[in-house]
């Protein structure tokens, strides 16, 4: 589907939601409490078929940080990115390891990185840092006196 | 948390495989839980050579960036800068000369061809052979030198710049690479006679680290790994950037699933890549090498997204942009780390021994995974 069908499509199933456009691939602006029902169903509906999850990451807005989602459809060729903006100061967002399993490994690497705490996640561990690291080295206002050179 | 080596209350048998493990080619930590011979679960530990590059990053201009991405999967250096070039290449709508994309996809498919064959070498080491890895270094030997001649360097290039391409190249380019082809194409059949048609190394390849195709989309498998299972995700074809369109090659997929498949699809693409530089080779356009771009590079805000085919699959490198002449936040999706994720899937229920061959034909390279 190209990116105009992909929004109709995506507009019949849930009216609450935002696109952003202009990029290369249609953006959707999920509310936290909806994202879990609408992965589901991307995974899951013979029009969306998106089974090939290829990047998951988080970006620090300094009063946010947003979830962004890459997902492909590799039987219909089409690309989509999901974004959920999450609450800086307690992020939780359900997990979606049940669904793409790569996202076990990748949701561990966003959780130490970001400290984004993913519900019902199966095996939430650090995956990089030691166990009594402390703080979250990827957000915008990390800092380390002794290890972190600046430029 | 790193368990001690010991026994279960259920009996079962905890043993660490690595960070200093020869098979598992670098700083890898495995944490194996056995029944007997029969591995339970695997769990990798990550973390003994992260550098966060990605935090590096962000306080890197969008000319500097480029080089950190050298180390991250050292055998796939070009193809790493090729990705990083074209995402920045894509914020400004730079085109790029035409002579320039030829050099990178020639550059592109000799560093294929170049880890495939160190990843040969190593595989038939681990498996008890000692003799292909001095006979795989001989070819690599070759290309190197060409790398050397043309990028001044042998591991960690730097060639490839945001519009094109850092230096033209060396005048004895053409004469080796032709010399190589030749080399290479007589070279293969020994290999393949050495330790392909080896009913040793069958035995040890055939049925061993089953991945099956709806396991591996769901790992987010990518490149080899993905291929030997039946999955058609070349980048090369389904997304292609640079001459890639132009050029003939052949997609290799192998329904297998097992490390012989896995062997036999990284065997056949380095074929395919000689059929592709040989098309390129004598054809390299006349012109410039590179683009006219500014001093100072500034990306427009939004974000960017390219994908390209490395050694071990897909490498993808977002970039969101504010504006500025450093990007905001930087995520480079690496091949390695879910080509990792799905080794306890294709070693559980498996022999410890077989392990290795399982993990050899993952062809893992931990900088990749630790970025």
């Amino acid at each position: 589907m190209t990116n105009e069908e992909l929004k109709i499509a995506l507009f019949n199933i849930n009216a609450s939601l935002t696109f952003e456009e202009g990029g290369e691939w249609l953006n959707v602006l999920v509310p936290v409490n909806e994202f879990k029902p609408l992965a589901k169903t991307l995974f899951s509906e013979p029009e969306f078929i998106c089974n090939y999850l290829f990047c998951l990451t988080c970006v620090d807005w300094k009063t946010h940080l947003t979830m962004v989602y890459h997902l492909t459809s590799l039987q219909w060729q089409h690309n989509l990115v999901i974004k959920v903006v999450l609450n800086r100061d307690n992020p939780a967002i359900e997990t979606v390891s049940d669904i793409w399993k790569t996202a076990e490994f990748l949701e561990r690497e966003v959780y130490e990185l970001f400290g984004v705490n993913f519900i019902h996640h199966p095996d939430l561990r650090r995956l990089i840092l030691t166990d009594d690291f402390n703080g979250w080295p990827l957000r915008k206002d990390f800092e380390d006196p002794v290890n972190m050179i600046k430029l | 948390m790193h368990e001690v080596a010991g026994t279960t209350p259920e009996g079962d048998f905890i043993i660490n495989v690595g960070p200093q493990h020869p098979a598992t080619h670098g700083v890898l930590h495995l944490v194996i839980t056995l029944e007997g011979e029969t591995i339970k679960k695997i769990e990798p530990h990550l973390g003994y050579i992260h550098r966060s590059i990605e935090k590096m990053c962000e306080s890197l201009t969008y000319r500097q960036f480029i080089y950190v991405t050298s180390r991250m999967d050292y055998l796939s250096a070009h193809i790493n800068n090729h990705a990083c070039a074209l995402c920045v290449e894509k914020g400004l709508q730079v085109e790029v000369p035409l002579r320039a994309q030829y050099i990178r996809v020639m550059m592109d498919e000799l560093t294929r061809i170049a880890s495939h064959e160190l990843w040969w070498g190593a595989l038939a080491m681990d498996v008890g052979a000692f003799t292909p890895f001095f006979y795989a270094f001989r070819e690599r030997e070759t290309i190197n030198e060409i790398m050397e001649e043309t990028c001044g360097a042998r591991l960690t290039m730097n060639y490839m710049v945001p519009g094109g391409v850092m230096a033209d190249i060396h005048p004895q380019f053409q004469q080796k690479v032709n010399f190589f082809i030749a080399l290479y194409k007589k070279k293969i059949e020994e290999y393949n006679e050495l330790v392909t048609g080896n009913i040793i190394f069958q035995n040890r390849m055939k049925g061993v680290g089953f991945l099956s195709a709806e396991n591996a989309i769901s790992y987010g498998c990518s490149g080899p790994v993905a291929r030997a299972s039946g999955v058609a995700c070349d980048v090369r074809k389904r997304y292609p950037y640079d001459v890639y369109e132009q050029v003939q090659f052949e997609e290799v997929i192998e329904t297998g699933g097992d490390s012989f498949a896995r062997y036999l699809v990284r065997i056949r693409e380095m074929e395919q890549s000689v059929h592709i530089i040989e098309q390129l080779i004598d054809n390299i356009p006349e012109g410039d090498f590179q683009a006219k771009t500014k001093a100072v590079l500034k990306l427009p805000k939004g974000e960017f997204y390219q994908r390209v085919e490395t050694a071990r699959g897909e490498l993808g490198v977002y970039i969101v942009s504010e504006g500025g002449t450093t990007p905001y936040r930087i995520k480079f999706r690496s091949p390695g780390f879910s080509n990792l994720s799905a080794l306890n899937e294709m070693a559980k229920g498996g022999k410890i021994g077989d392990l290795v061959a399982t993990m050899g034909t993952l062809d893992l390279v931990i900088p990749d995974i630790d970025r």
